[in-house]
């Protein structure tokens, strides 16, 4: 009897735990799953009711509006995306490690003070500091310039202390010799110790990467012109352009999610390491 | 390490610190400082004039009849997400947490809203909330329940946003709380299942003390991030209907990049600033009461 008893807790159990599992992620799936059908229907066919999630007559109509839209080149916002996404990583990935590396291996009379320094400033909050830096772009003339939008990129106190926290595992032994075979610490830092700590290397910059390529107010608040535009800010106007044209939306939605979907599905090891890091949001 | 002290070590020193040390003063110190004096300031950035006032535009805001609906707004986000998003990362974790096959499968799909720009998500959930041909009303009333217009109703806007958000970082925490739960001694499972512990009973005197210090981070960083909510706001809402969803990041954007009021903008940066240092240390100092720090 007891046994019994056990063997069907156990089984409940087992049934309820399926049954969460599934429905989470249904819940995590089905939003895209829709996106996705909708993204083939035509304009009349996204509303029906009740749900026809394979389109009756699939059509591609709301991906070549996505391509021909009047204010927006779509293609042009990808590569300004990407542009912008890589020069904003090696900025980021380059000016972080290159302090980290004097704070661990070139450390100098206050240097741990200064480091302290770049600790506080991780304190201040973006929201306090996007109203002046906008004015100070302004002032010098960066407005609506991806330079203007890049150099914020060279502050990134998180980063200098992730790379620290790799870097100061190093063991400076390799350094040295290096330096007694006659090279010098730019050489060293490239070819011996970025090389050394290639794992934090890539996951931050995988996170700056995609912190990037999703970043919503700063470049809507920077550029102005329609074709220096982002493809986050793209496809924000958007919203309000094909307000009742939701195929067209869904389309422009698919073709945003995609490739960093596929990013993260090649490197999920490193993305995870990331999250481990307390890095990506 | 050993380094020879020599004019080309204080130029490499140099040239290895400029790009962040720049960065770090030019946007990040200096602004700090101009933000602060803008907020005392009178400040039109179209027609430059900039003249001291004093407290007037604090004053102005609190004593303004926009800004109690704004706080009340902001604190309807987070207390509606913040319940939401602990229940949904625990359960989560507490699923991935077990062993089954296909479990790398579902934590990547799991973490997938997380990836995804905020935008795009936006837009894929204005037309999942849409009220008549949307995805949720129409699985409501598969269950006969008929939806709100969410996005388009005063009332339902926010939850809507709250509902978009919980979905989109559930992923995100509930790695971290798994991280939590993977460190916990299994030895402590084992034994109260000795003792015959029922597995809500091992959750409430074990899992959830154990997991208080990665919670008590959580609610602290998601307080932080909740208080400045903008992407899903501005995207879905737009702040509206009715300005029923106006919150403190959308009217600094608003204040400062389409009135170019920057003074307003500061003083209201500030206040939120003020608002997320005092509730966190608030939280510090009440953690004793709750956080278990003895594992």
């Amino acid at each position: 009897m007891m046994r019994k008893k056990k063997l069907l807790r156990q089984i409940t159990g087992k049934a309820g735990f399926y049954l969460a599992l599934i429905l989470m992620a249904l819940i995590t799936v089905l939003p895209f799953v829709w996106m996705l059908s909708s993204s083939f229907k035509g304009s009349e066919a996204i509303r029906t009711v009740p749900i026809r999630w394979i389109p009756e007559r699939p059509t591609l109509e709301g991906y070549e509006k996505v391509f021909n839209m009047q204010n927006f080149s779509f293609t042009r916002s990808v590569s300004n995306s990407l542009f912008l996404a890589i020069a904003c990583t090696v900025v980021q990935v380059l000016s972080a490690s290159m302090a980290a590396f004097v704070f661990t291996k070139m450390p100098f009379r206050g240097s741990d003070k200064l480091f302290g320094l770049y600790l506080a400033t991780m304190m201040i909050p973006g929201t306090v500091t996007m109203v002046p830096n906008y004015v100070i772009l302004r002032v010098l003339g960066l407005l609506d310039t991806y330079t203007g939008l890049i150099l914020p990129s060279l502050s990134n106190a998180f980063g200098v202390f992730l790379m620290r926290q790799s870097l100061l595992t190093l063991n400076d032994s390799y350094l040295e010799s290096a330096l007694l075979d006659g090279a010098s610490m730019i050489r060293i830092f490239f070819r011996i110790a970025l090389p050394m700590v290639a794992p934090t290397l890539a996951t931050m910059t995988l996170l700056a990467f995609m912190g990037s390529w999703n970043s919503y107010l700063w470049p809507l608040i920077v550029l102005t012109s329609n074709d220096k535009q982002t493809l986050q800010v793209v496809l924000g106007s958007m919203n309000g352009i094909y307000k009742n044209n939701e195929h067209v939306l869904m389309a422009g939605a698919v073709l945003t999610i995609i490739p960093v979907l596929i990013v993260y599905l090649v490197s999920q090891r490193k993305v995870d390491a990331g999250i481990a890091l307390g890095g990506l949001k | 390490m050993y380094l020879p002290n020599t004019a080309g070590r204080r130029r490499t020193t140099i040239l290895f610190l400029a790009p962040s040390m720049i960065g770090l003063i030019v946007f990040c110190l200096i602004p700090m400082i101009s933000s602060l004096v803008y907020s005392f300031m009178d400040y039109d950035l179209l027609e430059g004039n900039m003249t001291y006032i004093g407290f007037r535009n604090f004053e102005r805001i609190l004593t303004g009849r926009e800004f109690p609906k704004v706080l009340v707004h902001t604190l309807t986000y987070l207390g509606l997400y913040l319940p939401l998003i602990l229940i949904t990362s625990v359960s989560e974790a507490l699923i991935l947490n077990k062993s089954f096959r296909g479990r790398g499968i579902f934590r990547a799909v799991f973490y997938t809203p997380v990836i995804t720009s905020w935008v795009a998500a936006a837009v894929v959930w204005t037309w999942v909330l849409s009220g008549k041909y949307g995805l949720l009303n129409q699985l409501l009333a598969a269950v006969g329940i008929t939806g709100p217009s969410w996005l388009n109703s005063p009332d339902w806007a926010m939850p809507g946003v709250v509902i978009a958000a919980v979905w989109k970082d559930t992923g995100y925490y509930a790695l971290m709380v798994l991280a939590a739960l993977k460190s916990i001694d299994p030895t402590y499972y084992e034994a109260a299942s000795i003792d015959g512990a029922s597995s809500w009973r091992r959750f409430r005197s074990i899992t959830l003390p154990l997991l208080s210090p990665t919670l008590f981070l959580l609610i602290v960083i998601n307080v932080i991030y909740g208080l400045q909510v903008f992407d899903s706001v501005l995207i879905m809402t737009n702040g509206g209907p009715g300005g029923a969803t106006s919150v403190f990041l959308e009217r600094i954007y608003k204040y400062a990049f389409k009135q170019y009021k920057m003074g307003m903008a500061s003083a209201y940066s500030w206040l939120l600033f003020i608002m997320i240092f005092v509730l966190t240390v608030i939280q510090f100092r009440l953690q004793k009461k709750w956080v278990n720090y003895d594992a």
